[in-house]
């Protein structure tokens, strides 16, 4: 392992509030008496419903599929009866359709769920074809499909797979548990991928502020071919994956483009292990780790949560709150959206429950702007989000574009950072919505 | 359980950091310059600044509460300019003049424009200019010699200048990086001075590129116009260390990038320098100044950070 850390230009540092659960291991949930899946918990085409209300269904059963390629399958998470298929809200604050399980508290395991073996012995099609079936999506809370990332154009040539173990968001340690916990799973993952890929390189990179993952991944990978430790600079947003990649290769993604542009695929640790875990067990996507912390919940913990399982079933399970919340946040602090009630199934993309109280949840006021640049320092794309933000609220869109308000990462640097408290990220997505819409038309 | 949830948009967390925190650094690194002018100028530099500062703070407090603003003196930016103004004048000055420099500044250079943020001149240096237009004699001659305790014209810019004649003696250099010499109320302790822009740098209030490119090209060029021998007097001598500081850094009147900070510091340096050799006036700090705040939003406009993953432009 090299000594050297590696980063981006600008960021930020936030504080890291781990503390709380980067010690406590990954736990498993108290089973839940029902589960609500919503069909799409992806980016992509909403899957059609394979099950009817009534049916029984095992755990590992796929209950919903598409037949567009830019899409994820979803599976029962529980075995039991179907009881409901409706629209229910979910974490993306509209109501999706969903199907609701109860459990019979059996946890039957259904016959399409065998391990799957050695990774060698599948081709790339069949490694595709499998992480397509277990529904893999990004873990870390975008959702992308993993197969259709995994299947460049023909003309574009991958030579790095980049494990993203960075898990810059502040408070959320699941990732770090994953990787202190199932170090196998990992690089089973890898392993997979890498030839799904046709890549000899992988590299794991972290944040230095885990050095026990990365002496354990260091361990784990030892021996393995072409898979290499990434010590990376605790530096907010490090886990972005276009700033990952510049970290680690010196590559920089141009503007407008994807990381197959310049050969690199990226992955999160959390996703890898899923797909480790789905070769050595054979059960597909139905359980993940996400981290349940914040001011206003008693016991913090990592928790191992079947997807479909309430917020309120979750945040109960952790002693319930410790306060009066003032925020519910799906995912981390700088990208996760807040929700407007606890009953809302975590799915696929739930690294974290972030409960804060009400006074760490008031939305600062903010003063008028005093051009320190803090944001121009700070933004990793090398944004002026001072300026497209006045645009913006000028509803100057125009204007706002050739200041580059669609490259925008939304990543909330300059917004964390602004002295004036002004609301910055929040209105550059309002140009970036305009600019990019506009294009659209166009 | 029904629970009311506050709903916002991400980021969820904030730093610490407000402009209230940032002002008061910008006043601590002003304190020590401040005990210096005491000590060498009398009390009546600390009355001077305390008239300056109520008068700017008065003033910001009036006008926002007649214009139906939100009254935002807390965040001590009127205070900052109310220290400046002081600074900029000579310790024996009338009272008078303290309040009227930071009545203008605030009032006319700030509030006018909309208040923190949108001024496009520096408030304070707008303040001396219309005090050095309106009152030249109060503000060029009341100068108190620490070493004589004589009230003098003689700055010793205005020396070099041979504006005294031939016969007046510079300071040693090393009175003039305590301090010891005529001159403005705040600006003559060069060491002072750069220990409060030392800190503003160390808490991250300020980049180190303005004043180092600022007195950069002043050192450069005098030692072009006026010899190696007399770089020190130039840097040392006015109101340099001050203004490359804690005016010309002031974030509303600079550029935003830093490519953008080099030019307009190169600028205020070539500007000091043209006004020093053939203006009309010994100093060209504050003017200098002030001519680049007006080219900032050019300089903003041509000179934009390289977009990440964006062409080479």
């Amino acid at each position: 392992m090299s000594t050297k850390v590696f980063t981006f230009k600008g960021g930020i540092h936030p504080p890291h509030y781990k503390k709380q659960t980067e010690s406590l291991p990954i736990e498993n949930a108290i089973e839940p008496k029902f589960v609500v899946i919503p069909l799409s918990q992806h980016i992509g085409a909403p899957c059609d419903p394979l099950v009817q209300v009534g049916d029984k269904v095992k755990v590992g059963q796929k209950i919903g599929e598409s037949k567009a390629f830019v899409s994820a399958p979803v599976h029962a998470s529980v075995s039991g009866t179907v009881k409901k298929i409706e629209p229910h809200i979910t974490t993306g604050g509209s109501k999706v359709n969903c199907i609701t399980i109860e459990s019979d508290g059996l946890f039957e395991v259904h016959e399409s769920v065998k391990p799957k073996g050695k990774v060698e012995d599948y081709s790339k099609e069949e490694i595709l074809a499998i992480i397509k079936e277990a529904g893999m999506t990004g873990m870390g809370g975008a959702g992308f499909p993993t197969h259709v990332k995994l299947s460049p154009p023909k003309d574009k040539t991958i030579d790095t797979l980049i494990l993203n173990g960075a898990e810059c968001e502040p408070f959320l340690t699941a990732d770090h548990r994953i990787m202190l916990e199932k170090p196998e799973q990992v690089v089973t993952g890898a392993k997979a991928v890498m030839k799904a890929l046709g890549v000899n390189k992988c590299f794991i990179a972290i944040e230095k502020n885990k050095p026990d993952a990365i002496e354990t991944m260091q361990k784990a990978v030892s021996g393995t071919d072409g898979m290499e430790i990434i010590p990376l600079e605790a530096k907010y947003p490090q886990g972005d994956e276009k700033r990952i990649i510049n970290a680690v290769t010196g590559r920089e993604v141009p503007s407008g483009g994807l990381p197959m542009d310049v050969g690199c695929v990226v992955d999160n640790v959390g996703t890898i292990a899923t797909i480790g875990n789905v070769f050595l067990t054979g059960m597909p996507l139905v359980q993940r780790v996400t981290t349940v912390t914040g001011s206003a919940v008693k016991n913090p913990k990592n928790l191992y949560i079947r997807i479909g399982t309430l917020f309120k079933d979750i945040i109960e399970q952790c002693g319930g709150f410790s306060e009066e919340p003032g925020k519910i946040i799906n995912g981390g602090p700088m990208m996760g959206i807040v929700q407007y009630t606890d009953d809302v199934p975590a799915i696929k993309g739930t690294s974290g429950i972030l409960i804060l109280n009400k006074k760490d949840a008031q939305v600062p006021e903010p003063s008028n702007c005093i051009r320190c640049g803090k944001c121009v320092d700070a933004c990793p794309v090398n944004l002026q989000p001072f300026m497209i933000s006045r645009l913006a609220i000028l509803n100057n869109f125009e204007e706002a574009e050739k200041y580059y308000a669609a490259d925008c990462i939304e990543c909330g640097s300059c917004s964390f950072i602004c002295p004036a408290k002004r609301p910055l990220v929040e209105t550059i997505r309002l140009a970036k919505k305009e600019v990019i819409s506009k294009r659209k038309k166009a | 359980m029904e629970i009311k949830l506050i709903g916002s948009s991400s980021p969820h967390i904030r730093s610490e950091q407000t402009t209230h925190k940032i002002m008061l650094d910008v006043l601590i690194g002003l304190l020590p310059a401040l005990a210096a002018s005491v000590f060498y100028f009398g009390f009546n530099s600390l009355v001077l600044v305390v008239l300056s500062v109520v008068s700017a703070v008065v003033t910001e407090y009036v006008l926002q509460v007649i214009m139906k603003k939100d009254v935002a003196i807390a965040d001590l930016s009127a205070v900052v300019t109310g220290v400046l103004v002081a600074f900029n004048i000579p310790s024996t000055a009338p009272w008078w003049i303290a309040v009227m420099g930071s009545v203008f500044a605030i009032a006319i250079a700030k509030q006018i424009f909309g208040g923190i943020g949108f001024n496009f001149m520096n408030p304070a240096l707008v303040g001396r200019a219309f005090l050095m237009a309106s009152w030249p004699v109060h503000m060029t001659t009341g100068f108190i010699d620490p070493i004589t305790d004589a009230v003098t014209a003689a700055t010793p810019l205005a020396i070099l200048k041979g504006v005294e004649g031939e016969a007046l003696q510079l300071p040693s250099l090393m009175d003039m990086l305590l301090g010891r010499m005529p001159g403005s109320l705040g600006e003559t302790s060069a060491i002072l001075l750069i220990i409060g822009g030392v800190y503003l740098i160390y808490r991250g209030v300020i980049k180190w590129i303005i004043p180092v490119v600022y007195i950069g090209t002043v050192a450069v060029l005098a030692m072009f116009v006026d010899g190696p021998s007399m770089v020190l007097y130039h840097i040392f001598g006015g109101g340099l260390i001050l203004g490359a500081f804690f005016m010309a850094t002031d974030y509303v009147t600079c550029p935003i990038t830093d490519k953008g900070k080099i030019i307009y510091a190169a600028g205020c340096g070539a500007l000091t320098m043209l006004i020093r050799s053939v203006g009309g006036y010994p100093e060209g700090v504050s003017y200098s100044i002030l001519l680049m705040n007006i080219l900032t939003p050019l300089i903003d406009k041509y000179v934009s950070p390289k977009l990440f993953g964006g062409a080479k432009k």
